[in-house]
């Protein structure tokens, strides 16, 4: 171990595909720790909230371990990826759960239609709404990967949009939590940069 | 895969080594790939599950989402896989043998973690689904038919398909527009096309003709028959939507 602090720390959220975010960072030369220790991640620097697997499997595991009330607190750059993001809203309709509530609105059900199957598995354009430091270097339209059945409506916090048969939220922002639905640490180059964005948010913003 | 080695067949046969696994996967990331699925062919035959140790390495080159498949016949055996930096497994064999295996895994980890692979052969009784069609000795008729195990998998929580024609695989005369079609009709979560791509043109065919979400092929890429971004210039040019 090194002196200096660790760049980010991924909670913990029972989700069995961690190796993917950690390799990602590791690309990035950033050093990262998953934990579910809530002192652990009160000091960390920067905050990953990763997630796979249903609202519901995951809030439980959050509650058990103190989390549903830590992480709504928390004052250094917070950053929800997929279903991760999904938990920053007040609820999702997966299980009729409540999340952390830290960005209003209800996560809802992607139906399916033709031309639009579900789960929405691929790379879709993201477009920007307003300028966010998450995004510098990346080209508005660019393709980042999503994979998910459930998707947060656009609303004042929606700072990207994504269409996938209608528009929805593909960054979401809330002071200092950030969401992405999309998974940056599957989305190519330009994933790698929205990390390198994120591992450059100063930690007390 | 076999024995720590990228190898492909035709129809399923004669399988040669193409070269190794981390050179291929740091290729096709570096060519611009969307997706690569890995299939450890030999794990259901010899009665064993995919190796984890090449899943990490290639979890630690690649920045795409990639699939892992080879006798994947539980939960455990699906969580080592994930776990070691998978985005997706794939269940092929072991769901015929155990189809309740695919609700499993689906209330696990979630549809989107959930392939069904399906190897289907046209005969003069339809389409048909085969099962362990990485032995050639040991192929045979799973006693499905192919739209009736697509529905049914659908409904046990599967969140992705691939068709992978057996008549078409390998030989480089284009995807089975027509059973894609018809898998299609039956498909609510995205279907992806496997086997027979030889040309650009079948490429573009298998999205305008047979709606497929997503185009597989292994031959054309290996042999450098078709490079990826040349592929992909010509299906912009032809008007179908693809990450540059």
């Amino acid at each position: 171990m090194t002196g200096r602090p660790t760049d980010a720390v991924i909670v913990d959220s029972g989700g069995a595909n961690l190796a993917s975010l950690q390799f990602a960072l590791q690309r990035l030369g950033a050093t990262s720790m998953v934990t579910a220790d809530p002192e652990t991640i009160r000091r960390a620097q920067r905050v990953v909230l990763p997630g796979v697997g249903s609202a519901a499997d995951a809030m439980a595991r959050l509650g058990q371990a103190g989390l549903d009330r830590v992480l709504p607190a928390l004052r250094q750059p917070v950053l929800g990826i997929c279903l991760g993001m999904q938990l920053l809203y007040d609820r999702s309709e997966e299980g009729a759960t409540a999340c952390l509530g830290i960005v209003p609105g209800t996560v809802q059900r992607l139906e399916p239609a033709p031309g639009r199957a579900v789960p929405h598995m691929g790379w879709n354009r993201v477009h920007a709404r307003e300028r966010h430091a998450l995004l510098d270097g990346i080209d508005d339209g660019a393709h980042f990967y999503f994979v998910h059945s459930y998707a947060a409506p656009v609303t004042a916090e929606s700072i990207a949009l994504t269409d996938y048969g209608a528009d929805l939220t593909a960054i979401v922002r809330q002071g200092n939590f950030l969401g992405t639905q999309f998974h940056p640490e599957r989305s190519g180059p330009v994933g790698a940069r929205l990390l390198a964005n994120f591992l450059r948010l100063a930690p007390c913003s | 895969m076999r024995g720590g080695r990228v190898v492909k067949g035709v129809r399923f046969r004669e399988h040669v080594v193409v070269g190794d696994i981390i050179e291929l996967a740091t290729r096709y990331r570096d060519e611009g790939a969307d997706e690569l699925v890995f299939y450890d062919i030999a794990a259901s035959p010899e009665g064993r599950s995919v190796d984890r140790a090449w899943v990490r390495r290639v979890a630690a080159v690649l920045d795409i989402p990639f699939c892992v498949a080879g006798g994947i016949r539980s939960v455990a055996d699906a969580e080592e896989v994930l776990a070691a930096g998978a985005e997706k497994v794939s269940v092929n064999s072991p769901a015929l043998a155990d189809p309740a295996l695919v609700d499993r895994l689906a209330a696990r980890f979630g549809s989107q973690c959930v392939v069904v692979g399906i190897d289907s052969e046209t005969t003069p009784a339809g389409w048909r689904v085969h099962a362990l069609t990485g032995d050639p000795g040991r192929a045979h008729d799973a006693g499905r038919a192919t739209l009736e195990w697509m529905r049914e998998v659908q409904q046990r929580g599967a969140g992705e398909i691939v068709l992978n024609c057996m008549a078409s695989d390998g030989v480089r005369r284009g995807y089975d527009l027509a059973q894609l079609a018809a898998a299609r009709a039956v498909c609510t979560v995205p279907l992806v096309a496997s086997g027979g791509a030889g040309t650009v043109e079948h490429f573009a065919a298998v999205f305008t003709d047979a709606g497929a979400d997503a185009a597989l092929a292994a031959s054309v890429f290996h042999s450098g028959a078709i490079a990826i971004p040349a592929l992909k210039a010509a299906l912009a040019r032809a008007g179908i939507e693809v990450r540059r």
